[in-house]
């Protein structure tokens, strides 16, 4: 079980750990972990709900993990994204990235979150003092994920 | 031949619904061409209308315009991702 959409929270710590139990061959585990931060832009964030599409947002993290074991060698990769409703400081999306050496675990984790930001069908709706509004895509993270698909990039 | 449509985040809002299933008309064959005809529907499916920032997803994986829908698909329309 590599891919989790889910609505509880998750624990890091226990995460971390699972990525390597049971084996002596990683010598590296990188992990991202995205939270709820309480701005948006000049407004405040008193909490967000996640929006996704059960099924395909399965499906398309699965593709996101097995395209980063295409291009690296990976021992162990976990992906945890949670939806539903969310308040500043709660954990979004876990990461984590076991391998042998520390960059191929460095690089596929960011790899993973770039291309989650742009192909994993999830939407954040913000509530603000304005009202509730939908986060609109940021062209960063088209460029963010644009960058893997170089072929000089690719190493 | 019948279609399923999903609309999802600020695009199910706009249109008003989350899903509908009916019968497409003859010379709709592709992605693009069945969010032309939602589009040309008017009102709340305008939010379709060509220059809006639209993705769409056939069977549930991302589809292109060109794509083809076939009969029983599931198409989905919905506003670029931002998950993370």
């Amino acid at each position: 079980m590599s891919v989790s959409v889910q609505r509880a929270d998750f624990d890091v710590g226990a995460e971390i750990a699972a990525l390597s139990h049971g084996r002596n061959d990683v010598g590296a585990v990188a992990s991202f972990v995205g939270l709820v931060r309480d701005v948006s832009g000049a407004a405040g964030v008193s909490a967000m709900t996640l929006e996704h599409y059960p099924g395909m947002t399965e499906n398309a993290l699965e593709e996101i993990v097995e395209e980063a074991r295409d291009r690296w060698e990976l021992l162990a990769v976990r992906v945890i994204h949670r939806y539903g409703r969310l308040e500043p400081g709660d954990r979004i999306v876990f990461v984590g990235v076991a391998g042998g050496h520390r960059g191929e675990a460095f690089e596929a984790c960011e790899f993973i979150m770039d291309y989650l930001k742009t192909r994993a069908p999830f939407w954040k709706l913000e509530e603000t003092p304005d009202g509730a509004h939908w986060v609109d895509a940021r062209d960063s993270d088209d460029s963010a994920a644009a960058r893997w698909d170089s072929p000089e990039k690719q190493r | 031949m019948n279609v399923k449509v999903l609309y999802f985040a600020s695009l199910r809002d706009a249109v008003g619904r989350a899903e509908e299933s009916f019968a497409v008309p003859s010379g709709v064959s592709t992605v693009a061409e069945l969010r032309t005809f939602l589009a040309d529907r008017g009102d709340n499916w305008s939010a379709l209308a060509e220059g809006r920032n639209i993705r769409a997803a056939r069977n549930q994986r991302m589809a292109d315009p060109s794509d083809p829908v076939m009969p029983g698909d599931e198409i989905a329309f919905f506003p670029p991702v931002t998950g993370g």
